[in-house]
């Protein structure tokens, strides 16, 4: 952008310009590079100045990246051909996303396989002894029941329980406000929500957790109930259950509301009931719709950890395999039977998200 | 008929109004207790603060106080700001340039790549974590902020790209056409046009991506070491307060008033992002 008139200093100030432009862009980049260096020396200094490190490391998480890609394409504006400029333009644009895609998803998922062969230190080739001994091992056994306890009790559930508040909450004034509060928990994290329940399910000190002092007005015992093999499932289920209904009731609700209301007033004026309406035009409207929900609660649940971390850490038969994953992993250093949990859970999810994927992209139409 | 009508409204009231309360309850009660002097708490069900609400000897703020120094909540706290931008900024910028691209640049094998990247919505990040250990150990940025912001990019950029694209590519052609035989570069296209034009779409996927990060515990408890977040403090509180349940409920509102901020701000962005997103594995 030069502020001299552009009919006869136009070739002479772009000429200035681009020379000020191969000076300044090799200059900002040794400067880039140096303050990187820098600022990776800071976050990493133990004894740096507390405020000094968050600083950084904000600044250079917030525009570094955006730097980044600036300098890039300068430098790329550099080559005087422009043929060749335009075509590495491209992996300016895409080489960053496709790198990262490749360092954190593709190559681990080769070398979890691959882990998943190998004996506990990922040191001697064992074949399938891993998934073996996964499959005969009682905890792990547990582990698996479990996933699928919280797979049936969680989806149906969450989704009828959904499905059942999108349509009443459909005919109150106040609807808003009442979602809100349904999906309220959707955005607590899992650790906040495993406290919360902990609070409702305690029994120590005695009249403390609500659950208790409300069985105990019809005279029932307190109930120790994670630690209790008969209910600790189901408490720990509940805790999912009440995490996604909100998410169920969001979309549904939204999907419902797309049905045109003429079709269901039609239906009313010739004499149809509300069940009728729900059962022949609602449901069959929303198929595809609950057909995403069931499938994204699904793997959500395939994949449920913290709950289970926070609240029992697998203890008293309430093992799921993500936590067992984690567990064989962090604590007993157990790399191939951890990586062959990992694989095991990434056969169960693979079905359902291709499911998931392909009834999204058909949706789009 | 009339009263049979009556009677089905006031069911409808009746249980919209139980449900909303009972998903709430459990929420109100820890709230509820983190305001309550230590010895209430022990002594009495929370619900009983509610029935004497206007005595002064019933609230305090000393929980918040003691949780966010004493339990070093408030540092956390910090922790988490400083991992939670960033690495939601940095799936957002790459994502962008990179959907930006998959739409509007020819190159060699974009199809395959696009095909490639929405393929691996699919894997579940659990398959990261040994391996990626593994490599920030042997490159030395294990337990900094900056391994964590690259790690939670990486997982995020599957869906981010997704979301983007569905965006992008749908922006009018012949406004990105013209400003190219103007003399534009795809850079200024992208930063000029693009972006501002797709800030909905961009927005929806930082509240979704935010909330994400800043409830992450699995990532963070993996990848970052001392710099502790919100989630795994309060995961390690949990074990260690046991029963201190007047120091347990304030600690878990600290690690939810941002999420809640964030919701009550901006909820229509995040119902919208929900409903663009719902394929997240």
């Amino acid at each position: 952008m030069s502020s001299q008139p552009q009919t006869s200093t136009g070739p002479r100030s772009r000429n200035t310009s681009e020379i000020v432009r191969l000076l300044l862009v090799p200059l900002a980049l040794i400067i880039s590079i140096l303050v990187g260096r820098w600022s990776l020396g800071v976050m990493k200094d133990a004894d740096a100045p507390r405020f000094l490190v968050v600083g950084v490391a904000l600044l250079v998480g917030v525009f570094g990246i955006w730097i980044a890609y600036w300098l890039c394409n300068e430098l790329l504006n550099l080559i005087p051909s422009e043929t060749l400029r335009e075509r590495i333009r491209p992996v300016i644009f895409v080489g960053p996303a496709l790198a990262l895609l490749i360092i954190y998803l593709v190559y681990p998922t080769v070398m979890t396989a691959y882990y998943s062969v190998l004996d506990k230190n990922s040191e001697t080739f064992v074949g399938l002894e891993n998934f073996k001994f996964a499959f005969t091992n009682r905890t792990i056994q547990i582990a698996l029941r479990n996933n699928l306890y919280w797979i049936v009790g969680v989806t149906s559930f969450s989704v009828v329980g959904g499905l059942v508040m999108a349509v009443l909450f459909d005919k109150v004034r106040y609807e808003a406000v009442a979602k809100s509060m349904i999906f309220l928990p959707m955005i607590i994290s899992f650790v906040g929500a495993g406290v919360i329940w902990r609070f409702m399910y305690a029994s120590n000190p005695p009249g403390v957790g609500l659950l208790n002092a409300f069985i105990g007005n019809f005279d029932f015992k307190p109930v120790a109930w994670l630690i209790n093999k008969s209910v600790n499932n189901i408490a720990l289920i509940v805790i999912m259950i009440w995490l996604q209904t909100g998410f169920c009731l969001v979309i549904l609700s939204a999907a419902l509301k797309a049905i045109p209301a003429d079709i269901i007033d039609a239906a009313r004026v010739d004499g149809a009931g509300e069940l009728d309406i729900f059962w022949r035009i609602i449901i069959p409207s929303l198929k595809t719709t609950i057909l995403t929900v069931v499938t994204t609660v699904v793997i959500a649940v395939l994949k449920v950890f913290d709950i289970v971390f926070v609240m029992t850490n697998g203890n008293y038969e309430t093992e799921v395999i993500a936590n067992r994953m984690f567990t064989e992993f962090f604590r007993n250093q157990n790399y191939g039977l951890s990586s062959a949990l990992t694989m095991i859970l990434v056969i169960a999810v693979l079905p359902v998200m291709i499911i998931n994927v392909r009834n999204a992209r058909r949706q789009r139409g | 008929m009339r009263i049979q009508r009556l009677l089905s409204r006031s069911f409808v009231h009746f249980a919209v109004i139980a449900i909303a309360f009972l998903w709430t309850l459990p929420t109100v009660g820890v709230l509820v207790s983190s305001f309550r002097p230590e010895n209430d708490v022990k002594n009495s069900g929370w619900w009983n603060a509610l029935k004497h609400p206007f005595e002064e000897s019933v609230w305090t703020f000393k929980n918040y106080a003691d949780v966010i120094n004493a339990n070093g909540l408030g540092e956390a706290f910090v922790n988490t700001l400083v991992v939670t931008i960033p690495a939601t900024i940095l799936p957002i910028t790459v994502a962008a340039f990179a959907a930006y691209a998959f739409a509007w640049m020819k190159f060699p094998g974009r199809d395959w790549l696009f095909a490639m990247v929405i393929g691996l919505m699919v894997v579940p990040l659990q398959v990261a974590l040994i391996p990626i250990l593994r490599l920030y150990t042997q490159t030395g940025i294990a337990g900094t902020f900056l391994g964590l912001w690259l790690a939670h990019t990486g997982f995020g950029l599957p869906l981010a790209i997704y979301l983007l694209y569905n965006y992008i590519s749908q922006l009018p052609g012949d406004l990105i056409e013209s400003a190219k035989i103007d003399g534009a570069s795809d850079f200024t296209v992208f930063m000029r046009i693009v972006l501002p034009l797709s800030t909905p779409a961009i927005a929806s996927f930082a509240i979704f991506q935010f909330l994400w990060i800043w409830n992450d515990l699995l990532v963070s408890l993996v990848f970052l070491g001392t710099n502790k977040v919100l989630t795994v403090k309060l995961s390690e509180l949990t074990g260690s307060l046991g029963n201190k349940w007047h120091l347990l409920t304030a600690g878990a509102f600290v690690s939810m008033i941002v999420p809640l901020a964030v919701f009550f701000a901006l909820q229509r962005y995040f119902v919208r992002g929900l409903l663009a997103g719902s394929v997240k594995g």
